[in-house]
Protein backbone atom coordinates (compact mmCIF):
# COMPACT_ATOMS: atom_id res chain seq x y z
CA UNK A 1 0.00 0.00 0.00
CA UNK A 2 1.17 3.56 -0.45
CA UNK A 3 3.47 4.93 2.11
CA UNK A 4 3.94 8.01 -0.02
CA UNK A 5 1.57 10.10 2.08
CA UNK A 6 3.62 9.39 5.12
CA UNK A 7 4.98 12.27 7.14
CA UNK A 8 5.34 15.09 4.63
CA UNK A 9 5.68 17.55 7.46
CA UNK A 10 6.50 16.58 11.00
CA UNK A 11 3.81 17.46 13.52
CA UNK A 12 4.54 18.37 17.09
CA UNK A 13 1.14 18.72 18.70
CA UNK A 14 -2.49 17.83 18.51
CA UNK A 15 -3.41 21.44 17.77
CA UNK A 16 -1.06 21.41 14.83
CA UNK A 17 -2.61 18.19 13.53
CA UNK A 18 -6.06 19.76 13.71
CA UNK A 19 -4.89 22.94 12.02
CA UNK A 20 -3.36 20.89 9.21
CA UNK A 21 -6.71 19.17 8.70
CA UNK A 22 -8.54 22.49 8.61
CA UNK A 23 -6.07 23.93 6.14
CA UNK A 24 -6.53 20.93 3.84
CA UNK A 25 -10.27 21.38 4.08
CA UNK A 26 -9.97 25.06 3.22
CA UNK A 27 -7.86 24.26 0.15
CA UNK A 28 -10.57 21.95 -1.15
CA UNK A 29 -13.30 24.44 -0.26
CA UNK A 30 -11.54 27.26 -2.12
CA UNK A 31 -12.03 25.51 -5.44
CA UNK A 32 -15.79 26.04 -5.28
CA UNK A 33 -16.33 29.64 -6.40
CA UNK A 34 -20.06 29.74 -5.62
CA UNK A 35 -19.31 28.31 -2.21
CA UNK A 36 -16.83 31.13 -1.63
CA UNK A 37 -19.53 33.61 -2.63
CA UNK A 38 -21.91 32.02 -0.12
CA UNK A 39 -19.24 32.14 2.58
CA UNK A 40 -18.58 35.77 1.67
CA UNK A 41 -22.25 36.67 2.04
CA UNK A 42 -22.49 34.87 5.38
CA UNK A 43 -19.37 36.56 6.75
CA UNK A 44 -20.58 39.94 5.50
CA UNK A 45 -23.87 39.36 7.29
CA UNK A 46 -22.03 38.74 10.55
CA UNK A 47 -19.78 41.78 10.08
CA UNK A 48 -22.74 44.02 9.26
CA UNK A 49 -24.51 42.84 12.39
CA UNK A 50 -21.46 43.54 14.55
CA UNK A 51 -20.68 46.96 13.08
CA UNK A 52 -24.26 48.10 12.42
CA UNK A 53 -24.00 51.25 14.62
CA UNK A 54 -20.86 52.37 12.77
CA UNK A 55 -22.28 51.79 9.31
CA UNK A 56 -25.72 53.23 9.94
CA UNK A 57 -26.56 56.66 8.51
CA UNK A 58 -29.66 57.35 10.60
CA UNK A 59 -31.36 56.20 13.77
CA UNK A 60 -33.29 53.01 13.06
CA UNK A 61 -36.24 53.96 15.30
CA UNK A 62 -36.53 57.79 15.13
CA UNK A 63 -39.49 58.79 12.92
CA UNK A 64 -39.14 61.78 10.60
CA UNK A 65 -42.67 62.27 9.37
CA UNK A 66 -41.93 65.09 6.91
CA UNK A 67 -39.55 62.76 5.09
CA UNK A 68 -41.83 59.75 4.89
CA UNK A 69 -41.72 57.48 1.84
CA UNK A 70 -38.76 59.22 0.22
CA UNK A 71 -37.40 57.44 -2.85
CA UNK A 72 -33.86 56.01 -2.73
CA UNK A 73 -31.31 58.78 -3.17
CA UNK A 74 -28.42 60.61 -1.55
CA UNK A 75 -30.16 61.18 1.80
CA UNK A 76 -31.85 57.79 2.10
CA UNK A 77 -29.73 55.28 0.17
CA UNK A 78 -32.48 52.70 0.01
CA UNK A 79 -35.38 55.10 0.57
CA UNK A 80 -37.40 55.76 3.71
CA UNK A 81 -40.48 54.02 5.07
CA UNK A 82 -43.92 55.26 6.10
CA UNK A 83 -42.53 56.92 9.25
CA UNK A 84 -39.57 58.47 7.47
CA UNK A 85 -37.04 55.99 8.87
CA UNK A 86 -34.04 55.10 6.74
CA UNK A 87 -34.55 51.63 5.22
CA UNK A 88 -30.80 51.05 4.77
CA UNK A 89 -30.22 51.59 8.49
CA UNK A 90 -33.18 49.43 9.41
CA UNK A 91 -32.00 46.56 7.19
CA UNK A 92 -28.57 46.92 8.77
CA UNK A 93 -29.99 46.59 12.27
CA UNK A 94 -32.29 43.85 10.99
CA UNK A 95 -29.24 41.63 10.37
CA UNK A 96 -28.88 41.41 14.16
CA UNK A 97 -32.41 40.13 14.57
CA UNK A 98 -32.01 37.71 11.69
CA UNK A 99 -28.76 36.32 13.03
CA UNK A 100 -30.18 36.14 16.54
CA UNK A 101 -33.15 34.07 15.40
CA UNK A 102 -31.06 31.85 13.12
CA UNK A 103 -28.45 31.13 15.78
CA UNK A 104 -31.01 30.58 18.52
CA UNK A 105 -32.91 28.10 16.37
CA UNK A 106 -29.82 26.28 15.08
CA UNK A 107 -28.16 26.06 18.48
CA UNK A 108 -31.26 24.58 20.06
CA UNK A 109 -32.70 22.38 17.32
CA UNK A 110 -29.48 20.71 16.12
CA UNK A 111 -28.38 19.43 19.58
CA UNK A 112 -31.92 18.27 20.40
CA UNK A 113 -32.19 16.45 17.09
CA UNK A 114 -28.71 14.98 17.42
CA UNK A 115 -29.35 13.69 20.91
CA UNK A 116 -32.70 12.14 20.03
CA UNK A 117 -31.50 10.70 16.73
CA UNK A 118 -28.22 9.28 18.02
CA UNK A 119 -29.88 7.68 21.07
CA UNK A 120 -32.64 6.31 18.90
CA UNK A 121 -30.21 4.73 16.45
CA UNK A 122 -27.79 3.48 19.09
CA UNK A 123 -30.24 1.87 21.49
CA UNK A 124 -32.71 0.59 18.91
CA UNK A 125 -35.67 -1.48 20.10
CA UNK A 126 -38.48 0.32 21.90
CA UNK A 127 -36.41 3.47 22.56
CA UNK A 128 -36.03 3.83 18.81
CA UNK A 129 -39.72 3.16 18.19
CA UNK A 130 -40.97 5.71 20.73
CA UNK A 131 -38.52 8.47 19.75
CA UNK A 132 -39.07 8.00 16.04
CA UNK A 133 -42.86 8.04 16.34
CA UNK A 134 -42.62 11.32 18.26
CA UNK A 135 -40.38 12.63 15.49
CA UNK A 136 -42.90 11.46 12.89
CA UNK A 137 -45.69 13.34 14.63
CA UNK A 138 -43.71 16.57 14.62
CA UNK A 139 -42.74 16.04 11.00
CA UNK A 140 -46.32 15.46 9.91
CA UNK A 141 -47.55 18.84 11.21
CA UNK A 142 -47.00 21.66 8.71
CA UNK A 143 -44.07 23.75 9.91
CA UNK A 144 -45.63 27.18 9.71
CA UNK A 145 -48.88 25.90 11.28
CA UNK A 146 -47.12 24.50 14.31
CA UNK A 147 -45.05 27.65 14.67
CA UNK A 148 -48.21 29.75 14.33
CA UNK A 149 -50.09 27.77 16.97
CA UNK A 150 -47.13 27.99 19.32
CA UNK A 151 -46.65 31.74 18.90
CA UNK A 152 -50.36 32.27 19.24
CA UNK A 153 -50.28 30.42 22.55
CA UNK A 154 -47.15 32.09 23.95
CA UNK A 155 -47.73 35.50 22.45
CA UNK A 156 -45.81 37.16 19.61
CA UNK A 157 -42.19 38.15 20.00
CA UNK A 158 -38.80 37.34 18.63
CA UNK A 159 -37.75 34.75 21.23
CA UNK A 160 -41.10 33.00 21.07
CA UNK A 161 -40.84 32.93 17.30
CA UNK A 162 -37.42 31.31 17.61
CA UNK A 163 -38.70 28.71 20.07
CA UNK A 164 -41.62 28.00 17.78
CA UNK A 165 -39.30 27.49 14.82
CA UNK A 166 -37.05 25.23 16.91
CA UNK A 167 -40.06 23.09 17.68
CA UNK A 168 -40.50 22.45 14.00
CA UNK A 169 -36.83 22.35 13.01
CA UNK A 170 -35.39 19.53 15.14
CA UNK A 171 -37.06 16.44 13.59
CA UNK A 172 -34.98 16.43 10.39
CA UNK A 173 -31.82 16.46 12.53
CA UNK A 174 -33.11 13.50 14.51
CA UNK A 175 -33.79 11.56 11.31
CA UNK A 176 -30.36 12.43 9.96
CA UNK A 177 -28.51 11.53 13.15
CA UNK A 178 -30.42 8.26 13.45
CA UNK A 179 -29.56 7.24 9.91
CA UNK A 180 -25.87 8.03 10.45
CA UNK A 181 -25.86 6.22 13.77
CA UNK A 182 -27.47 3.11 12.31
CA UNK A 183 -24.81 3.08 9.62
CA UNK A 184 -21.91 3.17 12.05
CA UNK A 185 -23.09 1.57 15.28
CA UNK A 186 -22.08 -1.92 14.16
CA UNK A 187 -18.80 -0.71 12.68
CA UNK A 188 -15.54 -2.08 13.97
CA UNK A 189 -14.38 1.17 15.51
CA UNK A 190 -17.50 1.40 17.63
CA UNK A 191 -17.11 -2.29 18.58
CA UNK A 192 -13.50 -1.56 19.45
CA UNK A 193 -14.42 1.24 21.83
CA UNK A 194 -17.08 -0.97 23.42
CA UNK A 195 -14.33 -3.52 24.01
CA UNK A 196 -12.42 -0.77 25.78
CA UNK A 197 -15.29 -0.62 28.27
CA UNK A 198 -16.68 2.76 27.22
CA UNK A 199 -20.06 3.68 28.70
CA UNK A 200 -23.00 4.13 26.35
CA UNK A 201 -23.01 7.82 27.16
CA UNK A 202 -19.36 8.11 26.14
CA UNK A 203 -19.86 6.10 22.96
CA UNK A 204 -22.74 8.29 21.86
CA UNK A 205 -21.20 11.65 22.69
CA UNK A 206 -17.54 11.11 21.93
CA UNK A 207 -17.65 8.55 19.16
CA UNK A 208 -20.99 8.64 17.36
CA UNK A 209 -21.96 12.31 17.51
CA UNK A 210 -18.71 13.51 15.87
CA UNK A 211 -19.46 11.20 12.95
CA UNK A 212 -22.92 12.73 12.54
CA UNK A 213 -21.53 16.26 12.64
CA UNK A 214 -20.63 16.63 8.97
CA UNK A 215 -24.14 15.81 7.76
CA UNK A 216 -25.59 17.97 10.52
CA UNK A 217 -23.43 20.96 9.58
CA UNK A 218 -24.51 20.67 5.96
CA UNK A 219 -28.13 20.42 7.01
CA UNK A 220 -27.69 23.41 9.35
CA UNK A 221 -26.42 25.61 6.56
CA UNK A 222 -29.38 24.74 4.35
CA UNK A 223 -31.71 25.21 7.30
CA UNK A 224 -30.46 28.72 7.97
CA UNK A 225 -32.04 29.87 4.71
CA UNK A 226 -35.32 28.19 5.64
CA UNK A 227 -35.27 29.66 9.14
CA UNK A 228 -34.81 33.16 7.78
CA UNK A 229 -37.80 32.63 5.54
CA UNK A 230 -40.03 31.27 8.33
CA UNK A 231 -38.93 34.03 10.70
CA UNK A 232 -39.72 36.58 8.02
CA UNK A 233 -43.04 34.83 7.42
CA UNK A 234 -43.94 35.05 11.10
CA UNK A 235 -42.86 38.69 11.11
CA UNK A 236 -44.96 39.33 8.02
CA UNK A 237 -48.16 38.06 9.63
CA UNK A 238 -47.35 39.98 12.78
CA UNK A 239 -46.42 37.07 15.05
CA UNK A 240 -42.66 37.48 15.00
CA UNK A 241 -40.70 40.56 15.93
CA UNK A 242 -42.99 43.41 16.96
CA UNK A 243 -42.78 47.02 15.76
CA UNK A 244 -40.71 49.07 15.93
CA UNK A 245 -38.07 46.30 15.65
CA UNK A 246 -36.55 46.36 12.17
CA UNK A 247 -37.22 42.71 11.37
CA UNK A 248 -37.13 42.09 7.62
CA UNK A 249 -40.40 40.18 7.37
CA UNK A 250 -42.24 42.81 9.39
CA UNK A 251 -40.75 45.54 7.18
CA UNK A 252 -42.09 43.81 4.07
CA UNK A 253 -45.46 43.51 5.73
CA UNK A 254 -45.57 47.28 6.30
CA UNK A 255 -44.39 47.95 2.75
CA UNK A 256 -47.26 45.90 1.32
CA UNK A 257 -49.55 48.91 1.70
CA UNK A 258 -47.39 51.01 -0.59
CA UNK A 259 -46.19 48.33 -2.95
CA UNK A 260 -47.43 50.01 -6.16
CA UNK A 261 -46.29 53.58 -5.51
CA UNK A 262 -43.37 53.19 -3.11
CA UNK A 263 -41.97 49.80 -4.15
CA UNK A 264 -38.72 50.19 -2.21
CA UNK A 265 -40.37 49.90 1.18
CA UNK A 266 -41.15 46.21 0.59
CA UNK A 267 -38.53 45.43 -2.06
CA UNK A 268 -35.38 46.38 -0.11
CA UNK A 269 -35.89 44.03 2.85
CA UNK A 270 -37.11 41.44 0.33
CA UNK A 271 -33.82 41.68 -1.52
CA UNK A 272 -31.95 41.38 1.78
CA UNK A 273 -33.82 38.17 2.61
CA UNK A 274 -33.17 36.84 -0.88
CA UNK A 275 -29.43 37.56 -0.82
CA UNK A 276 -28.88 36.09 2.62
CA UNK A 277 -30.91 32.94 1.88
CA UNK A 278 -29.04 32.50 -1.37
CA UNK A 279 -25.74 32.94 0.44
CA UNK A 280 -26.56 30.25 2.99
CA UNK A 281 -27.78 27.90 0.28
CA UNK A 282 -24.61 28.34 -1.78
CA UNK A 283 -22.50 27.75 1.32
CA UNK A 284 -24.56 24.67 2.14
CA UNK A 285 -24.11 23.28 -1.36
CA UNK A 286 -20.36 23.72 -1.21
CA UNK A 287 -20.14 22.14 2.24
CA UNK A 288 -22.27 19.22 1.14
CA UNK A 289 -19.96 18.53 -1.79
CA UNK A 290 -17.06 18.34 0.66
CA UNK A 291 -18.61 16.78 3.74
CA UNK A 292 -21.37 14.44 2.64
CA UNK A 293 -20.07 10.98 3.52
CA UNK A 294 -22.07 9.47 0.67
CA UNK A 295 -20.44 11.72 -1.92
CA UNK A 296 -16.98 11.58 -0.43
CA UNK A 297 -14.56 8.75 -0.94
CA UNK A 298 -12.56 7.32 1.89
CA UNK B 1 -9.53 -22.62 38.26
CA UNK B 2 -8.39 -24.71 35.37
CA UNK B 3 -4.97 -24.25 33.87
CA UNK B 4 -6.62 -23.45 30.54
CA UNK B 5 -6.62 -19.78 29.59
CA UNK B 6 -9.70 -20.00 27.40
CA UNK B 7 -12.53 -22.46 27.85
CA UNK B 8 -15.35 -22.68 25.37
CA UNK B 9 -18.06 -25.16 26.28
CA UNK B 10 -21.02 -26.15 24.12
CA UNK B 11 -21.14 -22.79 22.40
CA UNK B 12 -24.11 -22.28 20.09
CA UNK B 13 -24.77 -18.91 18.46
CA UNK B 14 -27.77 -17.64 16.54
CA UNK B 15 -28.13 -14.66 14.23
CA UNK B 16 -31.37 -12.91 13.39
CA UNK B 17 -34.73 -12.91 15.08
CA UNK B 18 -38.02 -14.78 14.78
CA UNK B 19 -38.37 -16.65 11.53
CA UNK B 20 -34.97 -15.44 10.35
CA UNK B 21 -33.15 -16.84 13.36
CA UNK B 22 -30.47 -19.20 12.13
CA UNK B 23 -27.85 -21.09 14.05
CA UNK B 24 -24.36 -20.13 12.98
CA UNK B 25 -22.30 -22.03 15.56
CA UNK B 26 -23.09 -25.56 16.71
CA UNK B 27 -21.70 -26.98 19.94
CA UNK B 28 -18.21 -25.61 19.85
CA UNK B 29 -15.85 -26.98 22.49
CA UNK B 30 -12.33 -25.60 22.70
CA UNK B 31 -9.66 -25.38 25.39
CA UNK B 32 -6.69 -23.15 24.87
CA UNK B 33 -3.71 -23.18 27.17
CA UNK B 34 -1.93 -20.16 28.60
CA UNK B 35 0.69 -18.91 26.16
CA UNK B 36 -0.62 -20.98 23.29
CA UNK B 37 -1.28 -19.74 19.77
CA UNK B 38 -4.46 -21.37 18.61
CA UNK B 39 -5.73 -21.10 15.05
CA UNK B 40 -9.21 -21.20 13.62
CA UNK B 41 -9.34 -22.01 9.91
CA UNK B 42 -12.21 -22.42 7.55
CA UNK B 43 -13.99 -20.91 4.63
CA UNK B 44 -15.74 -17.58 4.98
CA UNK B 45 -19.07 -17.98 6.69
CA UNK B 46 -17.92 -20.95 8.74
CA UNK B 47 -18.27 -18.97 11.97
CA UNK B 48 -14.62 -18.40 12.87
CA UNK B 49 -14.91 -14.71 13.62
CA UNK B 50 -18.21 -15.24 15.41
CA UNK B 51 -16.41 -17.24 18.09
CA UNK B 52 -14.16 -14.25 18.80
CA UNK B 53 -16.98 -11.73 18.75
CA UNK B 54 -19.04 -13.88 21.10
CA UNK B 55 -16.12 -14.28 23.45
CA UNK B 56 -15.82 -10.48 23.65
CA UNK B 57 -19.53 -9.98 24.31
CA UNK B 58 -20.30 -8.44 20.92
CA UNK B 59 -22.82 -11.19 20.15
CA UNK B 60 -25.65 -11.69 22.61
CA UNK B 61 -27.78 -14.53 21.30
CA UNK B 62 -25.80 -17.57 22.41
CA UNK B 63 -25.93 -20.58 24.68
CA UNK B 64 -23.10 -22.46 26.33
CA UNK B 65 -20.24 -20.99 28.26
CA UNK B 66 -17.07 -19.08 27.51
CA UNK B 67 -14.53 -18.22 30.12
CA UNK B 68 -11.26 -16.38 29.70
CA UNK B 69 -8.78 -16.66 32.55
CA UNK B 70 -11.63 -17.87 34.73
CA UNK B 71 -13.87 -14.91 33.93
CA UNK B 72 -17.20 -15.99 32.52
CA UNK B 73 -17.94 -13.73 29.57
CA UNK B 74 -21.65 -13.64 30.29
CA UNK B 75 -21.80 -13.34 34.05
CA UNK B 76 -18.29 -12.15 34.87
CA UNK B 77 -17.04 -8.63 35.42
CA UNK B 78 -16.84 -7.01 31.99
CA UNK B 79 -14.14 -4.54 33.04
CA UNK B 80 -11.97 -7.41 34.21
CA UNK B 81 -12.67 -9.35 31.04
CA UNK B 82 -11.57 -6.58 28.70
CA UNK B 83 -8.40 -6.01 30.68
CA UNK B 84 -7.67 -9.69 30.25
CA UNK B 85 -8.64 -10.13 26.61
CA UNK B 86 -8.74 -7.79 23.63
CA UNK B 87 -9.57 -8.24 20.00
CA UNK B 88 -7.89 -7.07 16.80
CA UNK B 89 -10.29 -6.57 13.92
CA UNK B 90 -9.86 -7.73 10.38
CA UNK B 91 -10.19 -4.52 8.41
CA UNK B 92 -7.76 -1.80 9.47
CA UNK B 93 -9.72 0.67 7.33
CA UNK B 94 -12.84 0.16 9.43
CA UNK B 95 -11.48 -0.37 12.91
CA UNK B 96 -10.05 3.10 13.60
CA UNK B 97 -12.30 6.07 14.30
CA UNK B 98 -11.77 8.53 11.42
CA UNK B 99 -11.95 11.60 13.69
CA UNK B 100 -9.42 10.44 16.28
CA UNK B 101 -5.72 10.86 15.81
CA UNK B 102 -3.61 7.79 16.44
CA UNK B 103 -2.61 9.14 19.84
CA UNK B 104 -6.17 10.00 20.82
CA UNK B 105 -7.44 6.58 19.76
CA UNK B 106 -4.94 4.85 22.05
CA UNK B 107 -5.15 7.20 25.03
CA UNK B 108 -8.97 7.11 24.85
CA UNK B 109 -8.86 3.42 25.77
CA UNK B 110 -6.59 4.13 28.74
CA UNK B 111 -8.65 7.12 29.88
CA UNK B 112 -11.81 5.01 29.96
CA UNK B 113 -10.06 2.51 32.20
CA UNK B 114 -8.47 5.17 34.40
CA UNK B 115 -4.88 4.26 33.60
CA UNK B 116 -2.41 6.95 34.64
CA UNK B 117 0.39 8.39 32.60
CA UNK B 118 -1.36 7.53 29.36
CA UNK B 119 0.61 9.96 27.23
CA UNK B 120 3.91 8.26 27.98
CA UNK B 121 2.46 4.76 27.74
CA UNK B 122 0.91 5.58 24.37
CA UNK B 123 4.27 6.69 22.98
CA UNK B 124 5.91 3.52 24.34
CA UNK B 125 3.23 1.43 22.65
CA UNK B 126 3.76 3.19 19.33
CA UNK B 127 7.48 2.52 19.54
CA UNK B 128 6.93 -1.11 20.48
CA UNK B 129 4.84 -1.79 17.40
CA UNK B 130 7.33 -0.14 15.08
CA UNK B 131 5.89 3.35 14.63
CA UNK B 132 7.39 6.61 15.86
CA UNK B 133 6.21 9.06 18.51
CA UNK B 134 5.47 11.46 15.69
CA UNK B 135 2.70 9.19 14.37
CA UNK B 136 0.49 10.05 17.34
CA UNK B 137 -0.66 13.22 15.61
CA UNK B 138 -1.69 11.46 12.42
CA UNK B 139 -5.24 10.68 11.43
CA UNK B 140 -6.00 7.16 10.15
CA UNK B 141 -6.51 8.35 6.58
CA UNK B 142 -2.92 9.57 6.55
CA UNK B 143 -1.58 6.08 7.22
CA UNK B 144 -1.14 3.00 5.05
CA UNK B 145 -3.09 -0.20 5.70
CA UNK B 146 -0.16 -1.83 7.47
CA UNK B 147 0.38 1.20 9.68
CA UNK B 148 -3.28 1.31 10.55
CA UNK B 149 -3.26 -2.32 11.55
CA UNK B 150 -0.27 -1.61 13.80
CA UNK B 151 -2.17 1.25 15.40
CA UNK B 152 -5.16 -1.02 15.96
CA UNK B 153 -2.78 -3.52 17.51
CA UNK B 154 -1.32 -0.85 19.78
CA UNK B 155 -4.82 0.11 20.86
CA UNK B 156 -5.70 -3.48 21.71
CA UNK B 157 -2.50 -3.72 23.76
CA UNK B 158 -3.24 -0.50 25.64
CA UNK B 159 -5.01 -2.36 28.46
CA UNK B 160 -2.13 -4.82 28.77
CA UNK B 161 -4.25 -7.92 28.08
CA UNK B 162 -3.06 -11.50 28.44
CA UNK B 163 -5.12 -12.74 25.54
CA UNK B 164 -5.39 -11.32 22.05
CA UNK B 165 -8.12 -12.50 19.73
CA UNK B 166 -6.90 -11.82 16.20
CA UNK B 167 -9.55 -11.75 13.51
CA UNK B 168 -7.76 -12.25 10.18
CA UNK B 169 -4.98 -9.89 11.27
CA UNK B 170 -3.28 -9.85 7.88
CA UNK B 171 -5.92 -10.61 5.28
CA UNK B 172 -6.47 -6.95 4.41
CA UNK B 173 -2.75 -6.32 3.98
CA UNK B 174 -0.33 -6.71 1.08
CA UNK B 175 1.70 -9.90 0.98
CA UNK B 176 4.91 -8.02 1.78
CA UNK B 177 3.43 -6.42 4.88
CA UNK B 178 1.72 -9.64 5.99
CA UNK B 179 5.00 -11.25 6.95
CA UNK B 180 6.11 -8.12 8.84
CA UNK B 181 2.85 -8.12 10.76
CA UNK B 182 3.07 -11.82 11.65
CA UNK B 183 6.64 -11.43 12.86
CA UNK B 184 5.61 -8.45 14.96
CA UNK B 185 2.82 -10.52 16.49
CA UNK B 186 5.26 -13.33 17.28
CA UNK B 187 7.71 -10.91 18.84
CA UNK B 188 5.02 -9.33 21.01
CA UNK B 189 3.81 -12.75 22.08
CA UNK B 190 7.31 -13.61 23.27
CA UNK B 191 7.96 -10.36 25.09
CA UNK B 192 4.51 -9.95 26.65
CA UNK B 193 3.64 -13.60 27.20
CA UNK B 194 0.39 -13.37 25.29
CA UNK B 195 -2.10 -16.07 24.38
CA UNK B 196 -3.45 -15.83 20.82
CA UNK B 197 -6.47 -17.09 19.00
CA UNK B 198 -5.84 -16.41 15.33
CA UNK B 199 -8.67 -16.60 12.84
CA UNK B 200 -7.61 -17.05 9.25
CA UNK B 201 -8.71 -18.57 6.01
CA UNK B 202 -5.07 -18.98 5.09
CA UNK B 203 -3.54 -22.30 6.15
CA UNK B 204 -0.06 -20.91 5.60
CA UNK B 205 -0.62 -18.13 8.14
CA UNK B 206 -2.00 -20.54 10.69
CA UNK B 207 0.72 -23.13 10.25
CA UNK B 208 3.34 -20.41 10.65
CA UNK B 209 1.79 -18.90 13.76
CA UNK B 210 -0.06 -21.64 15.59
CA UNK B 211 0.82 -24.67 17.66
CA UNK B 212 -2.65 -26.12 17.22
CA UNK B 213 -5.63 -25.18 15.15
CA UNK B 214 -9.27 -26.08 14.64
CA UNK B 215 -10.74 -26.57 11.20
CA UNK B 216 -14.25 -25.21 10.95
CA UNK B 217 -17.00 -25.80 8.46
CA UNK B 218 -20.61 -24.65 8.58
CA UNK B 219 -20.53 -23.66 12.21
CA UNK B 220 -18.86 -26.81 13.48
CA UNK B 221 -15.34 -27.75 14.43
CA UNK B 222 -14.55 -30.67 12.16
CA UNK B 223 -11.05 -31.39 13.36
CA UNK B 224 -8.36 -30.12 15.72
CA UNK B 225 -4.83 -30.56 14.41
CA UNK B 226 -1.37 -29.81 15.69
CA UNK B 227 1.32 -28.26 13.54
CA UNK B 228 3.16 -31.60 13.43
CA UNK B 229 0.07 -33.38 12.19
CA UNK B 230 -0.34 -30.80 9.45
CA UNK B 231 3.28 -31.19 8.37
CA UNK B 232 3.24 -34.98 8.41
CA UNK B 233 -0.10 -35.06 6.64
CA UNK B 234 -1.75 -36.98 9.46
CA UNK B 235 -5.24 -35.75 8.68
CA UNK B 236 -8.40 -37.72 9.32
CA UNK B 237 -11.16 -35.52 8.09
CA UNK B 238 -11.99 -35.33 4.40
CA UNK B 239 -12.97 -31.66 4.56
CA UNK B 240 -9.61 -30.70 6.04
CA UNK B 241 -7.79 -32.60 3.32
CA UNK B 242 -9.75 -30.70 0.69
CA UNK B 243 -9.06 -27.38 2.37
CA UNK B 244 -5.36 -28.06 2.56
CA UNK B 245 -5.22 -29.32 -0.99
CA UNK B 246 -6.98 -26.14 -2.14
CA UNK B 247 -4.47 -23.93 -0.34
CA UNK B 248 -1.47 -25.55 -1.98
CA UNK B 249 -2.02 -23.90 -5.31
Amino acid sequence: MNKAKELDTPLQSLGQARRAQLLKFWHRFKRNKLGLLGLGISITLVLLAIFAPLLATHDPYEPALYERLTAPGAEFWLGSDELGRDIYTRILYGTRLTLFIVLLVILTSAPIGLLIGASSGFFGGWVDKVLMRITDIFLSIPKLMLALAFVAALGPGIVNAAIAITLTAWPPYARLARAETLAIRKSDYISAIRLAGASRFRIIFRHIVPMCMSSVIVRMTFDMAGIILIAAGLGFIGLGAQPPLPEWGAMISVGRKFIFDQWWVAAMPGIAIFVVSLGFNLLGDALRDLLDPHLRNR
Amino acid sequence: MSTKMINIKDLCVWFGEGQQRTQVLKNINLQIARGESFGLVGESGSGKSTILRTAMGLVEDYSGEISIDGINTRTGDYKALIRCAQMLFQDPYASLHPRFTVGQAITEVMKINAIDNHQQKMVDLLLSIGLTAEHQYRYPHELSGGQRQRVALARSLALEPDVLLLDEPTSALDASIQAEMLNLLNKLKQSLGLTYIIVSHDIAVVSYMCDRFAVMSQGKVVEILSREQLRSGDIQCEYTQKLIAASEY
